[in-house]
């Protein structure tokens, strides 16, 4: 096996080079993902150097020196690479990070920053489930039931939808105790988040995602 | 395009107070007359807006209203604007809306009565077409709740018609997170002009017949949400500033349709709009800190009329409440504005207001009172607002690039490489509107319905 083909497998997805269609002829992460593969590297191994590749990407925009088209191009490169994939994690011989479910609540039609959370949760290996803007409770725990043992995220922008967010978090507690939610949006704050009884609470993408590795090293009791 | 020609073609004139096209309202205030008013816009604490709760909604806005009004007096303030940005529940149930522009105006008049205090109140509906994803821009379900808030606040005292409206949104909330220019001049000048025609030839309507004014729109869901974005880093500042000066041409047609000013404060593109017709424009800098940070903070005084907040939660501060600290502080800033003009020295100030931000950030570069004019100077050569946009902001990333080479710019090594980038992307936008529609469709027709434009 050629380690070589991973290390480019990870710089193709930091660099956003989905496949040749899109990328002039030279191979992107879909044609060498399928290369690794048939050397005989484990789906493991592959799904890593795609989650590296991210990490560059998450790393240098962390720093500012990329900005989110780079995160966005990388996150469709290595979604090119998750479809090839997809088999593996049918069968459960790999498995994502979790279920991460995410919505603007009630009210709200804001999704900026919601979307920007959901691209760095999934590009951190989280299956992630998007409801959308102007989600009522029913929506958040009907996708729970779809997807039980999922962390649930709550966007909000406004002051006067920041507190949709407590009958939303209300109606999740009572379909499904256990279930981890973060929230949030501009008008929050920590203070809010503990006084509505959320689970965690970030003003940013990359502070979500750290809130979501704890719940991965630490579930609450539904199978991820 | 109506503008073929400059209204303000020298930098220096293009200055705070003062427009070739000065709006006079009832209660005497002359907006663009010589003399810079606060206009200042406040909102709930966070709280639910329901029929239960709206008792204590009516009490916060005549309180603050009242309030305000009073200070204004006791800091001799020349006049107010207040704006009535309505929160969603406002224009989804007009009712609700109605009553509370009647409240305050009720309290304009008292002071009018009283004192001889001149105030007038902007009304501002949301556009809740939004709802609708993608949204039915023609028709939307919600359009009905909208025009009858603005029809009916009009007549019991709204005096100043205005809105952030959002067609073409849908394109441009994606081209921004993906950098995509061409998606950008799509959006607003494309999607968006279309659905400023649609929204402003009846907005007008309202105003006429209500001997009401129409004031203006704002790119405020465009041009501000990349600017935030920008500044947290999450696009280039450079790209930003390019959407910005897009922006004006989809601002523009507000007044294309009989539009008269004061244009909208959130709409930073207001100095455009200023140069190209001669409209005054509200805007805001450093006192709108309180609802959003900016690299603008005092270059967006260089032209003001009106001098906003933006907004400002109604919540106790050590001296006061909130919006009656932003009033307080908005005043200070419109007399010195004033006090510089009674002294001619009106354009020594705005040289500094510009001078002070201009090197800092593209944002605030873009918004120079020279780079203005020059931009402006390619919107009104332009054939179509497809051309202007692909002019303004060629035009706009020539001047970055020229000023970034002298040091007249900073632009951070990051963005650095986006100058050619966005270049390349500039040229690689075709020729003709149908080309474009063309090439977008694939791009981004799973996010907007063609009909709703008129496509």
């Amino acid at each position: 096996m050629d380690q070589g083909t991973l290390s480019r497998l990870s710089a193709l997805t930091e660099n956003g080079k989905v496949n040749r269609a899109l990328g002039r002829g030279q191979d992107g992460v879909e044609e060498v993902t399928a290369q690794a593969l048939a050397e005989g590297h484990s789906p493991a191994a592959v799904l890593e150097a795609l989650t590296a590749g991210m990490a560059v990407v998450g790393d240098r925009f962390a720093a500012g020196k990329a900005f989110v088209p780079n995160m966005l191009l990388a996150a469709r490169a290595m979604s090119a690479g998750m479809a090839l994939l997809k088999p593996f994690f049918d069968s459960g011989e790999v498995q994502r990070k979790g279920v991460f479910i995410i919505g603007t609540v009630f009210g709200d039609l804001h999704d900026i920053g919601k979307n920007l959370v959901a691209m760095a949760a999934e590009g951190a290996g989280w299956s992630v489930v998007d409801l959308g803007v102007d989600i009522q409770p029913e929506g958040f725990t009907a996708a729970l039931d779809a997807n039980p043992g999922a962390v649930v995220g709550l966007s909000a922008l406004l002051t006067t939808t920041m507190g949709n967010m407590e009958p939303v978090i209300q109606a999740i507690r009572r379909a499904r105790p256990d279930t981890r939610v973060i929230v949030g949006g501009a008008p929050l704050t920590r203070e809010f988040a503990d006084k509505i009884g959320a689970d965690g609470y970030s003003s940013n993408p990359a502070g979500a995602v750290e809130l979501l590795a704890g719940f991965a090293a630490e579930p609450s009791g539904g199978a991820l | 395009m109506r503008f073929a020609e400059l209204a303000v073609g020298d930098p220096s004139r293009l200055l705070f107070g003062t427009a070739p096209k000065p709006v006079k309202t009832r209660r005497g205030l002359e907006i663009g007359g010589g003399t810079v008013y606060p206009e200042l816009n406040f909102t709930l604490p966070p709280m639910q807006v329901s029929e239960a709760t709206f008792p204590e909604v009516r009490e916060i806005y005549r309180s603050v209203v009242a309030e305000a009004l009073d200070h204004a007096r006791h800091l001799n303030s020349p006049g107010v604007v207040f704006e009535f940005e309505t929160l969603l529940e406002f224009t989804r149930h007009p009712a609700w809306g109605v009553e509370l522009v009647a409240v305050m105006d009720e309290l304009c008049e008292q002071a009018w009565r009283d004192h001889g205090f001149a105030s007038e109140i902007r009304l501002t509906p949301n556009d809740l077409r939004e709802f609708d994803r993608p949204p039915r821009n023609r028709t939307s379900q919600y359009l009905d709740a909208m025009w009858e808030l603005f029809d009916k606040g009009a007549a019991v005292g709204g005096d100043l018609l205005s809105i952030e409206s959002t067609g073409g949104k849908e394109v441009h909330d994606d081209a921004l997170m993906m950098c995509d220019v061409k998606g950008v001049v799509f959006a607003l000048a494309v999607l968006g002009v279309r659905d400023m025609r649609f929204m402003w030839s009846r907005i007008v309507e309202i105003a006429t017949a209500n001997g009401r004014i129409a004031g203006g729109d704002t790119a405020c869901g465009f041009a501000n949400t990349a600017m935030v974005l920008a500044e947290k880093g999450f696009i280039p500042a450079v790209f930003s500033a390019l959407v910005r000066v897009v922006s004006a041409v989809r601002t523009l047609v507000a007044v294309e349709e009989g539009a008269t000013g004061p244009d909208k404060d959130c709409g930073y593109e207001g100095p455009y709009l200023k140069a190209i017709t001669g409209t005054p424009i509200s805007m805001e800098g450093k006192s709108s800190a309180c609802a959003h940070f900016s690299p603008v903070g005092n270059i967006a005084a260089c032209a003001a009329d009106l001098w906003s907040n933006e907004s400002v939660q109604n919540v106790k501060l050590l001296s006061g409440m909130a919006p009656i600290v932003s009033l307080e502080q908005l005043e200070y800033d419109a007399r010195l504005m004033n006090t510089a003009s009674a002294a001619g020295q009106a354009g020594d100030l705005q040289r500094l207001f510009a001078a002070s931000d201009r090197a800092l950030d593209p944002q605030a570069f873009v918004l120079a009172p020279d780079n203005v004019i020059a931009i402006a100077g390619e919107i009104v050569q332009a054939h179509s607002h497809m051309d202007a946009a692909v002019r303004a902001a060629s035009k706009a990333l020539d001047l970055m690039t020229q000023a970034h080479g002298t040091g007249a710019l900073a632009i951070p090594e990051a963005e650095e490489p986006w100058l050619d980038m966005l270049g390349e992307a500039l040229a690689d936008i075709p020729q003709t509107e149908s080309q474009l529609i063309e090439e977008m469709l694939p791009v981004y027709g799973d996010k907007f319905v063609p009909q709703e434009y008129g496509l």
